[in-house]
C-alpha cells in the first residue's frame, strides 16, 4: 500500500493514505528514509524518522513494510559496530564515506560471509523454540549456538553441516518450515524465557570499589548517575573491558563520537583477562552518538538489549552498558514534545517510568526456553542535569535498579577515581553474594569488607568534628582511624583506569590489599595501647610504601617485601 | 520554480505562517521580499499541505501580509573556497569587509552531516598552548572540543587570543587556519579580537564570521554552522589544521530559547528548549580527526556561565558534550592571578591520549595527578584554617597548605605573553612538588621520582 507525506516537522512526519499498525516500519519520501509508526489518529499516522528529514516535502510517497522494527540475529554480530537501528557503521562508511548521509539501507548481518555450521541434531529429532540445532565458531572463543526461533517447533526433516551464508537454509522441519542461521526479532518485544532466578553470582569487574564494596550480581541491574566529568563513561568502559562475562553489548547512546572511536581503537588491542583473546571478539558496539538522529537514538537501547537477549538464550552471561540512559530518555522527550503529548515532570512523557522499568526488566538470570542458564546484567549511566539526583530520570531509575554507584563531582575534582561516593552508594546484592565471596575469595573477606565500610562511615562523622576543631584536637585512637581511612581511600578505593597494572585488579589482589591495610591497623592499634607515641606509629615507612604496591607488576613479591618491613618496624617500636 | 507567494496569514515573533503553497521541503531556505524592496532570509520549520512555518533570520521587523515569499528548493548552503582565508563575513556568510563575494569552489549544506564514528580517528596530537594550566594539567589535543567556561568580566578573551597566538604542535609545520565566529558579542569585543588578529598577522590565516550584539538574534542560529562548515571544508578538502573559536555560546543558546518561545514549545529546564542538548551536540560534535585525512577541526569556544553557575543548563549541557572544559575563576582573578584558570573543575578528557612518553614526557600524568591532589587538599585546608587557625594543623597539613599557594603563584600564574614549553611547565611542577615531603608524593611512581625529582636527579 502506498501513502503520502502530509506534514514534516523535524524527525516527526505525519503520513496519510495508508493504514499501518503501531510500530510498523515505513519508508518515507523519494529517498525511502526509514521510520517507525508511533501514533495513529484517524486517517493519519505519525512516524518517527531515523534519518535527517531536511528537504522532504508533503506529497512525497510513503511505503509500509508491514513489519515492526527488528534486528537480525545470527553469527557476525560480534566485533560489529552498529548505529541505533543496526546498520553496520563500517558498511555505511563504504557506501557513503566519512559522513553519514541518508536513504542508505544496510543489513545488520553480512549476507556474503560464509560460516562453518556444525549440526548438533539430526533428522527425526524433535526440536522446539530456543533449542540449539547446531553451532558456529563465531570468534575464537565464542561458540555461536544456532537456535530454533522461539515461536517455532517441530521435527527435523533435514539438516546439513557445512559452509553457509546466514540466510541460507540449514534445516527443514517436517511441516516445511525452513530455518537459517539468521533470525529476526522485533526490538520492542522481550525474547521469551522459561523462568527467571534470583541472581546469585557476582559480576567480577576487577574494580575494587565495585567488587569490594558495592558488587553487582550477574543478571542484576545497576545505575551510575553523575554530573559530567565524574567518570560514568570511564567506569562503563572499565566494566566492558574487565568484567568476567562472555559477551558485552556496549551502547553509546547520544554521547560522544570520539569515545566510540576510542573503544574501536582499543578493544582489538586489549586482552580479555579470562581468555587472553582480544576484547573485541566478545563485544558488540552500538553507536548512536549525540549528533546522529534522535529517533535512532531512542531505538538504540532496544537494539542493544535484543542482541543481549539473543546471546543470553544461548546460555551466556552477557553484560550490557548503556551510556547514557538519560540521552535515551531525552530522545523520548524530544519525540513526545513533537507529538504535542501532555508533558509530565520536567517535560518528560508520562510513560518515562514505564519505559525505564520495561527496559531494566529485560535484565536477569534466566533459564532459557531450552533450559540453558544465561544472564544479562544491565548497567546504565545516568546524566542528571546539573548533577542533581532529584531529577526524574535518576529517580525513576533508582526505583528499579538494585545497585547504585553514585558519582561525586567533588571526588572527581580532586582526582579521586573512581569517584564513587562510598557513603551514598549501595548494592542490594551484598548480602545475597556473601556466601559466594566467603567460598570463592576468603572466609574472612566479608568481615574485612564490613569493617572497612564501618571505618569509612566513622571517618565522615569524625571529619565533621575536625572541621570545627582541627585534627590535632582528636583523641589518638580517633586520629588513627582517620589515618586508616586515608589509607583505605588512597590505597584501596582509588584505582587509576589508565595505569597499565592498576586498571584491572583480580579479586585475590583486592583481598590482599585490604588485608594489608587491616594488618597495619591492628598493629598500630596494639602499639597505641602499649603507649607508643602516635607520631612514631604514623611514621612507619612501610605504611607509605604500601601506597604503591598496587602499581607493581609483581604485586605479591612487592607486597611481601612491604609487609616484612612492616613487621620489623613495629617490632622495633615494641608493643606488638 | 521561483514562484512568489503572497499568502502570509500570521506573523508571530521571528515566525511567519503561510498557506496555499506548492509542497515545500522541510528545512528549505526561504527568501522574503519586503514591500520596501529589501530581502530577508528564513528557513522552513514545519511544512504540511495546509500551512508552512518559516523562521526569519533577520527578524520579522517590516514584514507584512503584502510581503512575497520565495522558496529556494534547497537547504541553506555556504559558498566555500580557499580564498575565504583572510575574509570577514557576516553571521549569515555575506562579505562585510568590502571585498568581493566569495567565488565558490563548492556550496555546502551548513548543517553538515554527522561524522561516522567508525571514520573517526581518536585525537592524540598534543597541542602546546604555552599555558601551564592547560598543557600541564588539562592538555588540549588536535581534534578536541575544549571550551572555556568563564563569567562576565573575566579575561576569557585574552586567554583565547593567547592560545590562538601560541598554539602549536611541537615539531610540526603543517598548514593551519583559524575560524572565528562571533555570536552576539559587542562591537568592542569583536574589535579586540580583530585588532589582535591584524597585529599578529593571524588574519591572513583566518576566516571571520561576525554576528554582533545588535545583529538579529535568529541569525545567530546559523552563524556557528557557517563557521563550522568553513572549518570542515578547509580541514578535509584542504588538509589544514583548523582551530575554531566560537564566542559566545551563551548568546547562541539565548537565541535558541527565544526561537523556542516564539514557537510556543514546551520548555525544558529553566526555559531552554528540551532539544538543546541535541542542538548543541550538532555543533560541538563537528570537531575531530578523520582516518586517512590530513586536516583536523579543533574547537576552543567561549561560554560565559550566567551567574558563574556551572550547573546552569548552558554550561551543563555543554560539559556533557565537550571533551572537557577550562574553567576561569573569579576568585583567582580577584587575587590578581593571570590566567585565572581553576584546574579543579577543569578537565581535558583527551589528556590521557595526548601525553606521556613520545608525546610529552613519561612523568606527565603522575606530575599532574600529584599536583591536583595536593592543590585540592590545600584548598580544603584553607577553609579549615579560617576556622581553627593554622596552628591546629598538623605538620603535614601545613606543608600542603603552603603547596596550594605555591601552585597558584608559580604554576598557574604566568605572563600574558609567556609561552612556556611543556618542559618548562613540568619543571615548574617538579619545583613546587619538591617543596613537599617525598612521602606525600604517593601518586608518582618511584622511577619518576628518581628521574626527575630535584633532590634525586643526577646533575
Ligand atoms: N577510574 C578512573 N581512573 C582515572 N581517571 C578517571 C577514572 N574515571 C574517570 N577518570 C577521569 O575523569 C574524566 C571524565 O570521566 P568520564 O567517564 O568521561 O566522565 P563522564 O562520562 O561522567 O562525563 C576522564 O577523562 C578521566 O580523565
Ligand atoms: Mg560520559
Amino acid at each position: 500500500m502506498k501513502g503520502e507525506v502530509y506534514r514534516v516537522a523535524g524527525p516527526v512526519v505525519t503520513i496519510m493514505g495508508i493504514k499501518p499498525k503501531m510500530y510498523d516500519v515505513v519508508h518515507v519520501g523519494h529517498e525511502g528514509l526509514m521510520g517507525e509508526v508511533i501514533r495513529i489518529e484517524g486517517d493519519k499516522a505519525t512516524v518517527q524518522v531515523y534519518e535527517d528529514t531536511s528537504g522532504i516535502k508533503p506529497g512525497e510517497p510513503v511505503v509500509n513494510t508491514g513489519m515492526s522494527l527488528s534486528v537480525e540475529l545470527g553469527p557476525g554480530l560480534l566485533e560489529s559496530i552498529y548505529d541505533g537501528i543496526q546498520r553496520p557503521l563500517k558498511v555505511l562508511q563504504e557506501k557513503m564515506g566519512d559522513f553519514i548521509s541518508r536513504g542508505v539501507t544496510a543489513n545488520g548481518l553480512d549476507r556474503e560471509r560464509v560460516w562453518e555450521f556444525k549440526a548438533t541434531v539430526s533428522s527425526g529429532d524433535s526440536v522446539k523454540g530456543g533449542q540449539t540445532i547446531g553451532v558456529v565458531q563465531e570468534t575464537e572463543n565464542v561458540e555461536h549456538k544456532i537456535m530454533v526461533p522461539p515461536t517455532v517447533s517441530g521435527t527435523v526433516e533435514e539438516i546439513k553441516s557445512g559452509k553457509f551464508k546466514v540466510d541460507e537454509t540449514i534445516c527443514v522441519l517436517t511441516d516445511g518450515t525452513e530455518i537459517s542461521m539468521m533470525q529476526k526479532w522485533p526490538v520492542r518485544m522481550p525474547r521469551p524465557v522459561d523462568k527467571k532466578f534470583i541472581p546469585k553470582r557476582p559480576l567480577i569487574t576487577g574494580q575494587r570499589i565495585l567488587d569490594g564494596l558495592f558488587p553487582v550480581a550477574k543478571g542484576g541491574t545497576a545505575a551510575i548517575p553523575g554530573p559530567f566529568g565524574s567518570g560514568k563513561t570511564v567506569t562503563q568502559q572499565q566494566l566492558a573491558k574487565w568484567s568476567d562475562t562472555d559477551i558485552v553489548v556496549y551502547i553509546g547512546c547520544g554521547e560522544r563520537g570520539n569515545e566510540m572511536a576510542d573503544v574501536l581503537n582499543e578493544f582489538p588491542e586489549l586482552q580479555d583477562p579470562k581468555t587472553g583473546r582480544p576484547l573485541m571478539e566478545r563485544t558488540v558496539l552500538i553507536a548512536n552518538t549525540s549528533n546522529m538522529p534522535v529517533a535512532a537514538r531512542e531505538a538504540s537501547v532496544y537494539t542493544g538489549i535484543t542482541i543481549a537477549e539473543y546471546y543470553r538464550d544461548m546460555g551466556y552471561d552477557v553484560s550490557l552498558m548503556a551510556d547514557s540512559s538519560s540521552r535515551w530518555a531525552e530522545a523520548m522527550r524530544e519525540i513526545s514534545s513533537r507529538l504535542e503529548e501532555m508533558p509530565g515532570e520536567e517535560g518528560y512523557p508520562a510513560y518515562l517510568s514505564a519505559r525505564l522499568s520495561e527496559f531494566y526488566e529485560r535484565a536477569g538470570a534466566v533459564k532459557s526456553l531450552a533450559a540453558e542458564e544465561g544472564s544479562i546484567t544491565v548497567i546504565g549511566a545516568v546524566s542528571p542535569p546539573g548533577g542533581d539526583f532529584s531529577e526524574p530520570v535518576t529517580q525513576n531509575t533508582l526505583r528499579i535498579v538494585k545497585v547504585f554507584w553514585a558519582l561525586d563531582a567533588k571526588l572527581a575534582q580532586r582526582r579521586h577515581f573512581p569517584s564513587i561516593d562510598w557513603l551514598t552508594s549501595y548494592s542490594l546484592y551484598t548480602q545475597g553474594l556473601s556466601d559466594w565471596f566467603a567460598e570463592n575469595v576468603a572466609p574472612d573477606w566479608v568481615p574485612l569488607r564490613d569493617n572497612a565500610m564501618d571505618l569509612l562511615q566513622q571517618e565522615s562523622e569524625l571529619q565533621e568534628i575536625v572541621q570545627l576543631v582541627g585534627s590535632d584536637a582528636l583523641p589518638e585512637d580517633q586520629q588513627l582511624i582517620l589515618e586508616i581511612c586515608r589509607m583505605l581511600r588512597e590505597y584501596f578505593l582509588q584505582q587509576n583506569a589508565f595505569h597499565p597494572v592498576d586498571t584491572y585488579c583480580p579479586f585475590d589482589k583486592q583481598y590482599k590489599l585490604l588485608k594489608a591495610i587491616s594488618k597495619y591497623s591492628d598493629m598500630a592499634q596494639a602499639s597505641l595501647e602499649a603507649g607508643i607515641p602516635m607520631k612514631d606509629i604514623l611514621s612507619v615507612e612501610s605504611k607509605d610504601d604500601l601506597a604503591k604496591v598496587k602499581f607493581e607488576e609483581n604485586f605479591d613479591d612487592a607486597l611481601n617485601v612491604v609487609m616484612e618491613k612492616m613487621d620489623k618496624e613495629f617490632a622495633a617500636l615494641g608493643g606488638n | 520554480m521561483t514562484k512568489e507567494y503572497k499568502t502570509i496569514t500570521e506573523i508571530a515573533g521571528p515566525l511567519i505562517f503561510l498557506e496555499k503553497t506548492e509542497p515545500v521541503g522541510y528545512g528549505e531556505l526561504v527568501h522574503i521580499n519586503l514591500p520596501d524592496g529589501t530581502t530577508k532570509r528564513g528557513q522552513v520549520l514545519d511544512t504540511s499541505a495546509d500551512v508552512v512555518a518559516v523562521q526569519v533570520f533577520e527578524g520579522t521587523g517590516g514584514l507584512n501580509e503584502e510581503s512575497g515569499v520565495v522558496f529556494s528548493g534547497e537547504t541553506i548552503k555556504l559558498p566555500v573556497s580557499k580564498d575565504m582565508l583572510g575574509r570577514i563575513l557576516s553571521g549569515a556568510g555575506e562579505p562585510l569587509d568590502g571585498g568581493p563575494r566569495i567565488v565558490p569552489e563548492d556550496r555546502i549544506d551548513v548543517n553538515g552531516a554527522s561524522m561516522n564514528p567508525y571514520s573517526r580517528m581518536p585525537p592524540e596530537d598534543f597541542i602546546q598552548t604555552g599555558i601551564s594550566t592547560i598543557d600541564g594539567t588539562n592538555t588540549l589535543v588536535r581534534g578536541q572540543k575544549l571550551p572555556i567556561f568563564s563569567g562576565s568580566g573575566l579575561p576569557h578573551n585574552e586567554i583565547a587570543l593567547q592560545i590562538a597566538r601560541q598554539a602549536k604542535v611541537p615539531g610540526s609545520t603543517e598548514d593551519f587556519a583559524v575560524v572565528f565566529a562571533a555570536m552576539g558579542i559587542t562591537n568592542e569585543e569583536a574589535q579586540y579580537f580583530m585588532e589582535d588578529f591584524e597585529k599578529t598577522g593571524a588574519l591572513e590565516r583566518a576566516v571571520v564570521f561576525l554576528n554582533l550584539a545588535d545583529d538579529p538574534a535568529v541569525e545567530r542560529i546559523i552563524t556557528p554552522r557557517m563557521a563550522l562548515t568553513a572549518a570542515e571544508y578547509l580541514a578535509y578538502e584542504h588538509d589544514m589544521h583548523v582551530l575554531v573559536i566560537l564566542t559566545d555560546i551563551t548568546n547562541y543558546c539565548e537565541a535558541l530559547r527565544q526561537m523556542g518561545a516564539a514557537r510556543e514549545e514546551v520548555p525544558g529546564r529553566r526555559g531552554y528548549p528540551g532539544y538543546m542538548y541535541t542542538d548543541l551536540a550538532s555543533l560541538y560534535e563537528r570537531a575531530g580527526v578523520i582516518k586517512g585525512r590530513k586536516g583536523s577541526v579543533t574547537q576552543f569556544s567561549i561560554l560565559t556561565m550566567p551567574g558563574d553557575d556551572i550547573t546552569h543548563p548552558i554550561p551543563d549541557l555543554s560539559g556533557y558534550i565537550t571533551e572537557g572544559q577550562i574553567v576561569v575563576s573569579r576568585e583567582l582573578h580577584m587575587k590578581g592571578i593571570y590566567p585565572p584558570i581553576n584546574v579543579l573543575p577543569s578537565l581535558s578528557r583527551l589528556m590521557n591520549s595526548g601525553i606521556g612518553e613520545g608525546k610529552t614526557r613519561d612523568d606527565h600524568k603522575a606530575v599532574s595527578d600529584q599536583m591536583y591532589a595536593g592543590y585540592a587538599e590545600g584548598r580544603d585546608l584553607r577553609g579549615l584554617v579560617a576556622i581553627v587557625g593554622k596552628e591546629a594543623l598538623s605538620e603535614r597539613d601545613q606543608r600542603i597548605l603552603e603547596f596550594a599557594d605555591l601552585f597558584e603563584d608559580r604554576f598557574v600564574r604566568q605572563g600574558r605573553d609567556e609561552d612556556r614549553s611543556i618542559e618548562d611547565t613540568l619543571q615548574v611542577g617538579w619545583d613546587i612538588l619538591s617543596e613537599l615531603p617525598e612521602a606525600l608524593l604517593t601518586r608518582i611512581d618511584n622511577k619518576y621520582i628518581e628521574k626527575y625529582h630535584p633532590a634525586h636527579k643526577s646533575n
